[in-house]
């Protein structure tokens, strides 16, 4: 479930709490379910257990997760953010818009460029909320 | 809990006046992974012989779990540089001396292993190319199961991708059991990253930086500014360049208030603090130039 970006700069510990994060935020892990151990990470990483652990260890201080003696690591019953309610269709219509912008020649920076610039815009309550597509 | 390695002034002279090693003091805790990175001749090897008892120090001392690496010995691994076996050994004689040698032996690991990578045992060593040559070397250490200290001059230099990701998949599995510490060198700082949780920088004799590297991190930040700026910002500047009449420096402080007009600051990658290291020192207005 862990991929790692290497050119990203972030800490691998950090990469993988958020990916973590995303996937619990997304549904696709839900409360109760166990995380890879430490040593299948490492398997399929080859990456420093010391880092996986250090990643779970600061999840658990978190809250997000649950280490549970000699059993793994579970999502917490009620994790500090719980999963997004409408993700389903925004997240459909924000991977059209991500197509869309690929095909016009748009790097995954100006993406994000652009998102934040659209972030920074005043909401308008008159305007309808999903104006992605 | 008694450090897997511990330096204190520790050095080691050649001859009358050349140091390989000086002043080294460091500390490494159990189960650590730690990256030795430093330019040719800097002072590595000398280090890791030092640890595996191989060299007797000049000056200070050296202890492997408290006590002197010599009365250590059954507990620390040690791959020299090119993996160095006696050429005409045959493979399974290699794994048959060390299984004499070596009280703790995994003799179940060693032939499994060998034989999972295809290495014949009737081969001789000195038949085997460069990677097989360093498998071999590679599995004797990990068959050992060496409890404290595993040293590696250059382990990953003739491996392939696949087999650097499979050796080091069985080095953190033997050492997540034992418990022991590894400190490997290496010239490639791209992978280190995924692989280490602890850096020494040494350079010339000296060990410049040594530390958990996420602490590391957080205690240096990248300054960018105007080509002037480490002159008259008084920081403690590790090292900096010039490009284009912007001066990127590397500086010691953690804080975020290394802010000013024009100055843009971030936490150093990993690749940015080490080679911040393996620059040269800089002295406020002795900067290194590098014309665009």
């Amino acid at each position: 479930m862990f991929r790692l970006d290497a050119g990203s700069g972030v800490p691998i510990y950090r990469q993988l709490m958020q990916q973590v994060r995303q996937q619990v935020m997304l549904g696709r892990l839900r409360p109760g379910d166990q995380l890879p151990t430490v040593k299948e990470v490492v398997e399929a990483l080859s990456v420093n257990p010391n880092t996986v652990a250090k990643a779970y260890r600061e999840l658990e201080h978190e809250g997000l997760v649950r280490s549970r003696q000699g059993l793994g690591t579970f999502v917490a019953a009620s994790p500090p953010s719980p999963p997004l309610a409408a993700s389903p269709a925004l997240l459909a219509s924000l991977t059209r818009w991500v197509r869309k912008a690929r095909a016009e020649g748009l790097s995954a920076d100006e993406m994000r460029t652009l998102w934040a610039v659209a972030l920074d815009e005043p909401s308008d309550p008159a305007e309808p909320q999903d104006g992605v597509a | 809990m008694t450090s897997a390695l511990s330096c204190e002034g520790l050095g080691r002279r050649y001859g009358r006046r050349t140091w390989g090693l000086r002043d080294c003091t460091l500390e490494i805790p159990p189960g650590r992974v730690v990256a030795l990175v430093g330019p040719n001749g800097a002072g590595k090897t000398t280090l890791l012989h030092l640890a595996a008892g191989l060299l007797a120090p000049t000056a200070g001392a050296v202890t492997v779990a408290g006590d002197v690496p010599r009365r250590r010995l059954n507990q620390i691994g040690f791959v020299a540089q090119d993996a160095p076996l006696w050429p005409r050994l045959r493979v399974a004689d290699a794994l048959d001396a060390g299984r004499h040698l070596n009280p703790g032996w995994d003799r179940a690991l060693a032939t499994e292993r060998i034989r999972r990578l295809g290495i014949p045992p009737r081969a001789r060593i000195g038949s085997l190319s460069g990677g097989q040559r360093a498998q071999v070397a590679l599995t004797l250490v990990l068959a050992k199961r060496p409890e404290r200290l595993v040293l590696l001059d250059e382990p990953l230099a003739n491996l392939d991708p696949i087999a650097r990701r499979e050796f080091l998949t069985h080095m953190f599995e033997a050492c997540t059991q034992t418990g022991a510490a590894v400190l490997f060198s290496s010239h490639v700082v791209a992978e280190l990253e995924r692989i280490c949780d602890h850096l020494v920088v040494v350079r010339d004799g000296r060990v410049r930086l040594v530390g958990d590297i996420d602490d590391l991190r957080q205690a240096h930040r990248v300054v960018t500014g105007p080509a002037a700026w480490p002159d008259t910002a008084g920081w403690p500047v590790v090292s900096a360049r010039t490009v284009a009449g912007r001066t990127t420096a590397l500086v010691r402080s953690g804080s975020d208030t290394l802010t000013g007009p024009g100055l843009d600051g971030a936490e150093p990658t990993f690749e940015e603090l080490v080679l911040g290291y393996l620059d040269h020192d800089v002295q406020p207005g002795h900067r290194s130039e590098v014309s665009a």
